[in-house]
């Protein structure tokens, strides 16, 4: 198929894209019915040309049609077919597609699911969308062309960057995709209300699955990321604060703290104006998100090349975005502000403890990765800010967010109720402190290690005893309805977070050791035999492949193959081997080699190596697994089928604070 | 007080404090863990503070890597092609650490070398980090405009 249809595709798109901006929003305004009409078709029509130039540049992809230079730059005759695939969004003007074909099926997906809900509202989220998706495709068709010629065609393409071609790749920025652009629902959304001047709290419910599911993708998107550093970078960490984590990690926080915000403005009728704000700094980040890493102004590990062009015009539009959404909130807010009043040690009061850390901790994020942003245009030096600064804030922020965890889904919404409190604070700490004793006794020593235990404990405790209290006072086939079920899931995801992080930082053993074949090194409880070094060969890499013989106690446990290889581009990349278990990862990569390969000498076919016993690493991205599985599992509720939320409100729907109120309501 | 201003009083106060020690923290936090880049030609003019970590950027001189035999220690020169700095480093290198390329080291300087405790290199080989660009371009700039740097050197 021919590139210039895809760059026809992408134009056509552009106009529909306009189209789908003015035509309905001017509709809704005017109130007439034929222009609102248009939304589903021009959104429906935006969605086919852009999978059709997706579907094209992936068939250059698959062709090895070079001539295209995006692909001539990107892949290799000798590149795997799975990669070929993966590797239309492996630089920027592919990754830009891909969150266009995302955007335009989240608008699609609205399309579909959505169409009941009231016509002007509707047009009105429609249309943002569309003006999100203008910009997009302005600065697609501008500034990064995936479908620009190469005359005349190489023979070959310069491989894809060799740190990409891994599985972990494949998952991970479609993930971070549908996060960041999921956000853009609630983000139109809270747009839409404020051009109509209403907020029902229904339009929140509606909404409220789509930012849970935003945030499930961010989250895996995220974990993936991290596990994929972990054995790809050969360093062993899985989180280092740079730039480009921490550009995906503040739609996260502001995403978890509008999750709970939506659910207060659902539930409660409160904090609408905070949800709202949210709801515009939520797609702000990932915004600024995209134009972080895309613009390659920050020196990174991930490094993409500098081009000031597409630097600008992203920080334009998100001006723009951000400008013109904040001055709509501020001259509309007003109008769509309200809520009930609620005490102290309410429920609201915690979950606005947590939503207060996770917004500040995303605040303290930013300063720190655009510091050096704002020093360079100041001229005051290159600066910058590493984890020394990142992680004992974070940590500080977030205790008190982990001290009103358990607290939250245990008070009662509106009123205090202080006899449950002290109940329940008596038997967290118990637990906590039991928990901190008995890890004592299996061989925790430091403080740390103690803390860590009896913090995981806390938050795990709480979500026990929730269940418990459930158990008890609810009947019988109401006691988790999935929205509470996915809280507990997610909550409890923190809670094995807590103790992954914690425990892998304070008990991990990693040596760097030079050593030559036959030797040993004892690690953890260990032992590690080098054997030395062979040459294998790959599909587009020759390998340096090690083999290390692990033993403990002298019986075996399991024989790693690392690897150095060089693909066919010249790049080296390092493939660590890893022995992957619930309770500790065994982790071998392969530094540089130290004495000649042959001959004779002290050092021949001696290699540096990177020895690694880390435990509970998993723990982490199991703790991320299930709070994306919390995300998924609440939009299974029953609440949010699409019935509820077309019903015409003339009531309002939430009973009065002071009114007895009883357990089994769906109290969450 | 009624309910309402009750309510607002709390989250006022709520968001107040928390901004307050928030940014309290950050300010502190952030004063004390920049780093700040300098180029050979900016660490030989003594402008780059001594025993406090600072990060140095440069190219990695031709030549001038050498392994100390059976350990982990490397030895090479960072350059800007008018000041090298003599680095030391022991660990793992990265996979991208090459000769002629551009690298971003972090230390301190004890008695005229570069202790580094960590090393960086890009994951594009072309790609130079505009930050070790810019000081080879500020280098090359005083190096025409003058021996400012030079005497200041021979101050220390």
């Amino acid at each position: 198929m021919n590139p210039e249809l895809g760059q026809l595709a992408l134009i056509l798109a552009l106009l529909l894209a306009a189209l789908q901006c003015a035509l309905p929003i001017i509709g809704a305004w005017r109130g007439s019915k034929p222009l609102m009409a248009t939304a589903p078709t021009l959104a429906i029509g935006q969605l086919v040309f852009i999978a059709l130039a997706y579907g094209i540049l992936t068939w250059a992809f698959w062709t090895n049609d070079f001539s295209v230079a995006y692909v001539a730059q990107n892949s290799n005759l000798s590149l795997p077919w799975f990669y070929k695939l993966s590797a239309v969004w492996g630089a920027h003007e592919g990754s830009l597609l891909l969150w266009m074909l995302i955007l335009n099926v989240w608008s699609v997906a609205i399309v579909v699911f959505g169409g009941k809900l009231p016509e002007a509202f509707f047009s009105r989220v429609i249309g943002v969308l569309g003006f999100v998706s203008f910009g997009f495709l302005l600065y697609m068709i501008t500034t990064s062309n995936p479908f620009l010629r190469l005359m005349p065609a190489p023979p070959n393409g310069a491989d894809l960057n060799p740190v990409l071609q891994d599985p972990g790749l494949v998952f991970h920025p479609p993930l971070l995709y549908m996060g960041y652009v999921g956000f853009s629902v609630a983000f139109a959304f809270a747009i839409a209300s404020l051009l109509g001047g209403e907020l029902k709290s229904t339009w929140v419910r509606w909404s409220r699955p789509w930012t849970n599911a935003a945030w499930a993708f961010l989250t895996v998107g995220i974990v993936a990321g991290s596990a994929w550093a972990y054995y790809e970078l050969g360093w062993g960490g899985w989180w280092f604060w740079d730039p480009v984590e921490n550009a995906s990690f503040m739609p996260w926080l502001i995403g978890a703290a509008l999750i709970h915000a939506q659910a207060i403005t659902d539930k409660r009728d409160g904090l609408r104006a905070w949800t709202l704000l949210l709801s515009i700094f939520a797609f702000a980040f990932s915004l600024l998100g995209t134009f972080l890493v895309r613009s390659g102004l920050l020196t990174s590990v991930h490094a993409f090349a500098f081009a000031p062009a597409r630097g600008v015009f992203i920080l334009v539009y998100l001006a723009v975005v951000v400008g013109g959404s904040l001055l709509l909130y501020a001259l509309r807010a007003p109008k769509v502000t309200g809520g009930k009043s609620f005490a102290l040690a309410s429920r609201e009061t915690m979950m606005l403890v947590g939503n207060l850390m996770l917004t500040v901790a995303c605040a303290m994020v930013m300063l720190g990765t655009l510091y050096p942003l704002v020093g360079e245009a100041l001229n005051i030096g290159r600066i910058s800010v590493g984890p020394p600064y990142f992680g004992p804030l974070f940590l500080i922020l977030m205790t008190p967010l982990v001290l009103a965890l358990p607290f939250g889904p245990l008070s009662h919404w509106g009123k205090a109720d202080l006899k449950v409190w002290r109940n329940a604070l008596i038997r967290i700490v118990a637990l906590a402190v039991a928990a901190g004793i008995a890890g004592f006794i299996v061989g925790a020593r430091t403080w740390y290690e103690l803390l860590g235990v009896a913090a995981a404990t806390w938050v795990i405790a709480g979500v026990a005893l929730f269940a418990i209290k459930r158990w008890r006072e609810a009947p019988r086939g109401k006691r988790y309805p999935f929205e509470m079920l996915g809280m507990m899931l997610a909550h409890f995801g923190v809670g094995v977070f807590i103790a992954g992080a914690i425990l892998t930082r304070s008990m991990s053993v990693e040596q760097d050791v030079s050593m030559k074949p036959g030797a040993s090194v004892h690690v953890g409880a260990y032992d590690f035999r080098f054997n030395g070094v062979a040459e294998t060969p790959g599909p587009n890499y020759t390998a340096q492949q090690g083999t290390v013989v692990i033993t403990r106690n002298g019986k075996p446990v399991v024989t790693l193959h690392p690897q150095k290889r060089t693909y066919v581009g010249g790049q080296v990349q390092t493939e660590a081997a890893i022995q992957a278990g619930v309770f500790r990862d065994l982790y071998v990569s392969l530094g540089d080699p130290i004495g000649p390969s042959t001959g004779s000498g002290q050092d021949v076919g001696a290699w540096s190596l990177r020895v690694y016993d880390k435990p509970f690493v998993r723990w982490i991205w199991g703790g991320g697994v299930c709070m994306m599985l919390g995300g998924f599992v609440v939009i299974l509720d029953k609440r949010f089928r699409l019935k509820r939320a077309v019903e015409p409100e003339t009531v309002r729907p939430t009973p009065e604070p002071e009114a007895p109120r009883k357990l089994a309501e769906g109290e969450a | 007080m009624n309910p309402v201003r009750k309510r607002r009083l709390i989250v006022t106060l709520l968001i107040l404090g928390a901004v307050a020690i928030a940014t309290g923290l950050s300010v502190f936090a952030l004063q004390r863990n920049m780093t700040y880049l300098y180029s050979p030609t900016e660490v030989d003019a003594g402008k780059a503070p001594n025993g406090h970590p600072f990060r140095l950027g440069g190219i990695v001189k031709e030549g001038s890597v050498h392994r100390v035999p059976g350990t982990l220690t490397t030895d090479f020169v960072i350059t800007d092609r008018f000041q090298n700095i003599p680095v030391t480093y022991t660990g793992i290198l990265p996979d991208l650490f090459r000769v002629g390329q551009s690298t971003i080291t972090t230390g301190t300087m004890q008695n005229g070398t570069f202790v580094a405790t960590k090393v960086l290199a890009k994951h594009d080989a072309t790609y130079m980090p505009p930050q070790v660009a810019q000081a080879i371009a500020k280098a090359k700039e005083e190096h025409k405009t003058g021996d400012g740097g030079r005497v200041a050197g021979a101050q220390k």
